[in-house]
């Protein structure tokens, strides 16, 4: 399964790690934003609902 | 005109579309990223003279494409800001620096890592390497300089002047570093942009990859414009609200 | 514009104008080299043209923060660009009194601390000259840099990131001038690219700068 990297094997496996992580972490750190964002939104949203009812 | 292009710049309009686009675009990089890469990494045979390091290629060459590319998108995104003042505009190109910065990250961290085994040293002061090292400091002035102003609109001004500035003198700077470095060293021992060196074995998961990134950098921007206006229309309704009570 | 010009250097003249301290700057930066990489004189002399072009840089740097801040936060700022001077005139003027109180003295100042780090004797001429057509290009990139921080509470760092990039084309010919000249080589294309980057800041760098001075007043 696993192919032979021969004398590259750390070489080659560090970077597509690095990548890997990499773009994990970015999609991650977007991801969890853009739902925080949509939740603190739809939060204001429903509170600007309630205080113009109370009127 | 009905179906003009700038009828995206209206941010309601813009997250109606980014909602049906974001599903397909996702699953379509996700196909992309797997393929090239699990195609690059198992199904590709060693090169004669570069053994199985040539396997780096399909991280490294990649990402540098696309740190390159999103400056570019980010000069493109400032000039419509400043010329017709979309805020979608000014968004995207925020939304593109972090991931910009990231991929020039990994380009220089593969490139170091590659460059060991093959040159025989981490860092050459190439005018290659040296110039993706300024790219990175300019970079970096351009999100700092998003961070330190509160002002959105301000931000987005100043952050737009700075990269049609900033990429004159990146320019510059790449044309400077050509002359500085000359004859100092050998010319790149191995070039991945030229295509025609490259055998259809390697060719096809690299252009696989490729995609893959164009694509990452494309969702990617596209949520982080929706967080932005969602962001944006929450801190305006605080402010009338404050009015309402 | 005259007036400006004058007010301004009058300021920089005035005790904590901070004339001197760029200037301080670049002999404390001078002196320290030599304990940092040794005091071995042909080392010295070979490093001298590139430790000069840095120090003038950094000293550069160092003043650039109160280029525009002092008069935006007492509101002088808001009645310059209120004067019938375009505010690209005014970036000119601020750009050239910083010049002939920061990027003069440091041409001048070169001298001394070039023969402090043996840079050989055909050098001095290729240094100063060099130093001549360059610091206006510094002045003007500055200029700009403090522009767009002008708003920013405590920016002399974020300044500082900003405008350092922006310097390394001027900082490659310039110093190439001088490293040629001091080893014999001919030093003509960097010269005139060196005085391409400075024609071209003058010529431009206002606009944007100006650009950035209205974004701020706003």
């Amino acid at each position: 399964m696993m192919p032979d990297l021969g004398k590259y094997t750390f070489e080659v496996l560090a970077c597509y790690g690095i990548t890997l992580v990499s773009i994990f972490v970015l999609t991650g750190i977007t991801v969890l934003r853009a739902r925080r964002a949509k939740q603190v939104l739809s939060d204001i949203e429903t509170r600007v609902k309630e205080v113009r009812h109370a009127d | 005109m009905a179906a003009s292009i700038w009828q995206w710049a209206n941010p309601v309009k813009f997250i109606r579309l980014s909602d049906r686009l974001i599903p397909p675009l996702s699953i379509l990089t996700a196909i992309c990223l797997c393929t090239g890469l699990i195609w690059g990494f198992f199904l590709t045979p060693d090169d004669a003279r570069q053994g199985a390091s040539v396997k780096i290629l399909f991280v490294h060459v990649p990402s540098a494409l696309m740190a390159i590319n999103a400056w570019l998108m980010m000069l493109f995104t400032s000039l419509i800001w400043i010329i017709r003042r979309h805020h979608v505009s000014a968004f995207a190109a925020k939304a593109a620096a972090p991931i910009g910065v990231t991929m020039t990250v990994i380009a220089l961290v593969t490139g170091a890592i590659w460059g060991k085994p093959i040159w025989g040293t981490y860092w050459v002061w190439d005018p290659r390497l040296t110039s993706f090292l300024i790219l990175f400091l300019f970079y970096l002035g351009y999100l700092a300089l998003w961070a330190a102003i509160e002002d959105d609109d301000t931000a987005a001004d100043l952050t737009s002047i700075l990269c049609l500035v900033g990429s004159v003198f990146a320019l510059l700077s790449r044309y400077a570093v050509l002359f500085w470095s000359q004859g100092l060293h050998q010319p790149a021992t191995f070039s991945a942009d030229k295509e025609t060196n490259i055998s259809n074995v390697f060719w096809y998961p690299a252009v696989l990859c490729m995609a893959g990134f164009v694509l990452l950098f494309v969702t990617l921007v596209l949520v982080g414009c929706q967080t932005e206006i969602r962001a944006r229309r929450g801190r305006a309704l605080l402010m009338r609200e404050g009015r309402l009570t | 514009m005259i007036a400006l010009l004058v007010r301004d250097i009058q300021l920089a003249l005035r005790a904590g104008g901070g004339l001197g301290l760029g200037l301080a700057f670049f002999l404390i930066l001078t002196t320290l080299v030599p304990f940092g990489v040794g005091a071995d004189r042909q080392l010295l002399g070979a490093i001298a043209p590139g430790i000069l072009w840095l120090g003038a840089l950094l000293s550069c740097l160092l003043s650039l923060d109160r280029l525009f801040a002092l008069d935006f936060e007492d509101g002088s700022l808001d009645l310059i660009a209120t004067s019938p001077i375009p505010l690209e005139g005014v970036v000119l003027v601020k750009a050239l009194s910083h010049w002939l109180t920061t990027g003069l003295p440091l041409v001048l100042g070169s001298a001394p601390l070039g023969l402090m780090l043996h840079l050989p004797a055909h050098g001095f001429g290729w240094m100063i000259l060099s130093l001549l057509i360059g610091t206006p290009a510094l002045s003007m990139i500055g200029c700009f840099g403090a522009a767009l921080c002008v708003g920013v509470k405590r920016g002399g760092l974020l300044l500082s990131l900003l405008v350092l990039p922006l310097y390394i084309p001027t900082l490659i010919f310039g110093a190439d001038v001088a490293r040629r000249g001091a080893t014999g080589m001919s030093v003509e294309t960097p010269l005139l690219l060196l005085g391409g980057i400075s024609l071209a800041a003058i010529a431009l760098i206002p606009l944007a700068a100006a650009a950035c001075l209205r974004v701020n007043l706003r």
